[in-house]
């Protein structure tokens, strides 16, 4: 507490310096982690060993172990009820695991959830404002629930809202805000207790893409401030942007860990050639010579190949055919992984 | 029961407390009319109506025997609706808590936050029929002001039950159950509206469990200036039904929001 309390003050008394709204500096590294102010990171966020989970009788998280480095951005990437939610309750003490042990901060879960929680933000999936209250309000009153006074948490409040570009809505009641500027609130709020570490809950879903952006580039300001992310997520283009490395789920099991180009390069390394418009089955056989690999997912084909303008060339007779020729993302190694498509 | 759910000590608490205080500050004179407009009715209904006919109960004038009752049966519903509805909304649909569970606040906190705020509504609710009571003369401001502290306990008391009803509730629905077959008839063999000792021998023998008949046993007689007997008896009784349904809501809660 008094660590957080001396950070507020260095906000309060120099605002350019502040760690809350910032000055963007992409191209982070883990050595600015380490002299952040936000100050010692353990080098382990967060430590999962063994973690399984099930609700009578039925296994929802699968013998999971994985390590998030302070600094770092972990995802977890996977389609609903691939145990996303369960394991992030688990990391928040909010559930026991069935077998396994959990270390967040240095504290062991969720026998000393409470050690940990005051240096833990959360954004959770649904949004739970108030909405009644008005902007500052709900900072005002999120504030107390971590034993802050209001004249510590009214210091804080200009510079969160900064940080949320929400300055213009401080008396505005929550149920007036659009649903991009709530979620930038929820994630204001989550910065209160000036966190370490920061656990989002699928933080851009529902969102349209303008609004989506602007999360993106809020979360990577605060990585840029050394802050550790969790991220749980079905959106793989939230994963490739963010991620410093991420775990990708399937029913509750790990099925591949890595940098999320690395997991790429890996499970793909070569341009993919989307095929729409003609019957994947026949067409698959015709290119099959000239593919590293093919997937039939729905009525797309996915042809993988490190020569596209060979496939192309094969298809040109065809009438009716979409190609779409695009480098290859993690949407493809899910696919590879599963044989499924993740978003739908 | 774990770490966790335990109230964190302290006033976490107030941090609850707080939060209902600014929601419902932003509706007060309506929340304030609304909890006080049903018990003056029936003040005034049946004082006029009943109190004609019955003439004097115990020895004071119908209308001074019902306004007691009426401040402790305002207290109870005052606190049964705060912890059913509006705690069980903020539990449910409007997540808030949540929000706070995944703060330095405990379950117990929570619970703890709820009932204080329940039992300052109870209060207010009750104090509300007492000020009309005292200023048409059938009790004294100092008395009331006596009474005070046992309608918060009732307000408690009511709170706890409520939160086991809430920790138990699949939706809104179930609720009624309770009002209609607890509630509503704690408030006949409580004394509330008649002297107990006109009900059945076995009905009596229930009252004398029942959390609103201590509590009117004490107001009464304090709002009437009256000698109280067994003080203990009643404030102990109250204190049970503070503590244990507390500590079965704070189990029944974790059972369902951090399985």
């Amino acid at each position: 507490m008094n660590g957080q309390l001396a950070n507020l003050k260095t906000t309060i008394a120099d605002p350019h310096q502040d760690h809350i709204s910032l000055s963007e500096r992409q191209g982070r590294s883990k050595s600015k982690a380490m002299d952040s102010p936000s100050g010692s990171l353990s080098p382990v966020a967060i430590d999962l060993a063994g973690v399984s989970k099930s609700y009578g009788g039925k296994i929802v998280v699968n013998d999971l172990s994985f390590t998030i480095a302070g600094g770092e951005c972990f995802g977890l990437l996977g389609p609903n009820g691939a145990g996303k939610s369960t394991i992030t309750r688990m990391i928040l003490g909010m559930t026991s695991p069935s077998s396994g042990t959990i270390t967040v901060l240095g504290a062991q879960e969720p026998g000393q959830v409470r050690l940990a929680r005051a240096k833990i933000g959360i954004v959770s999936q649904f949004d739970n404002l108030d909405l009644e209250f008005t902007v500052r309000e709900n900072l005002l009153v999120y504030g107390r629930y971590f034993r802050m006074s209001t004249r510590e948490i009214e210091a804080v409040i200009p510079s969160l809202l900064d940080f949320a570009r929400l300055e213009s809505k401080t008396n505005t009641r929550v149920a007036d805000l659009s649903g991009g500027m709530k979620r930038r609130l929820t994630l204001a709020r989550a910065l209160i207790n000036d966190p370490q570490l920061l656990i989002l809950d699928e933080p851009t879903t529902g969102l349209d893409p303008h609004a989506r952006h602007l999360i993106w580039e809020r979360l990577r300001s605060l990585l840029a401030r050394g802050k550790t992310i969790l991220l749980t997520t079905h959106i793989m283009e939230e994963a490739e942007r963010l991620c410093d490395r991420l775990c990708v789920l399937e029913a509750g099991r790990k099925i591949a860990e890595g940098r999320p180009h690395a997991l790429i390069e890996e499970q793909i390394g070569c341009p993919v050639i989307e095929i729409y418009g003609g019957d994947p089955r026949e067409l698959s056989l015709l290119i099959r010579p000239n593919a590293r690999r093919l997937e039939i997912s729905g009525e797309t084909l996915f042809c993988y190949t490190p020569d596209p303008e060979q496939v192309r060339a094969q298809l040109r007779g065809y009438s009716g055919l979409r190609l779409l020729e695009r480098p290859p993302n993690l949407e493809d190694v899910f696919l590879r992984l599963t044989g499924r498509e993740m978003e739908k | 029961m774990g770490v966790a759910t335990l109230p964190a000590g302290g006033l976490n608490w107030l941090a609850v407390w707080r939060r209902n205080y600014l929601a419902w500050k932003k509706a007060a004179l309506a929340s304030i009319l609304g909890n006080l407009a049903d018990p003056i009715i029936y003040l005034f209904g049946l004082g006029a109506g009943l109190g004609v006919m019955v003439g004097r109960v115990d020895g004071v004038s119908y209308t001074a025997f019902l306004a007691a009752g009426m401040i402790a049966t305002s207290a109870m519903t005052a606190a049964t609706f705060e912890t059913i509805y509006a705690a069980f909304g903020r539990m449910q649909g409007q997540r808030t808590w949540e929000a706070m569970l995944y703060t330095q606040l405990t379950l117990g906190d929570i619970v703890v936050g709820e009932m204080a705020w329940a039992a300052t509504k109870a209060a207010l609710a009750g104090t509300g029929i007492g000020i009309v009571a005292a200023t048409l003369g059938y009790t004294h401001w100092l008395c009331l002001l006596y009474a005070l502290p046992v309608i918060a306990l009732t307000g408690l008391a009511f709170a706890s039950l409520g939160m086991v009803v809430t920790a138990l509730a699949p939706s809104y629905d179930y609720f009624i159950f309770y009002q209609t077959l607890v509630i509503t008839p704690m408030l006949f063999l409580s004394g509330a509206v008649f002297p107990v000792d006109q009900l059945p021998v076995a009905f009596q023998q229930i009252a004398a469990f029942l959390p609103l008949a201590h509590s009117i046993d004490v107001i009464r007689p304090t709002m009437l200036g009256q000698p109280i007997a067994n003080v203990c008896l009643h404030i102990g009784v109250l204190c049970i039904y503070i503590v244990v349904p507390f500590l079965v809501s704070t189990a029944l809660l974790r059972r369902r929001l951090m399985r």
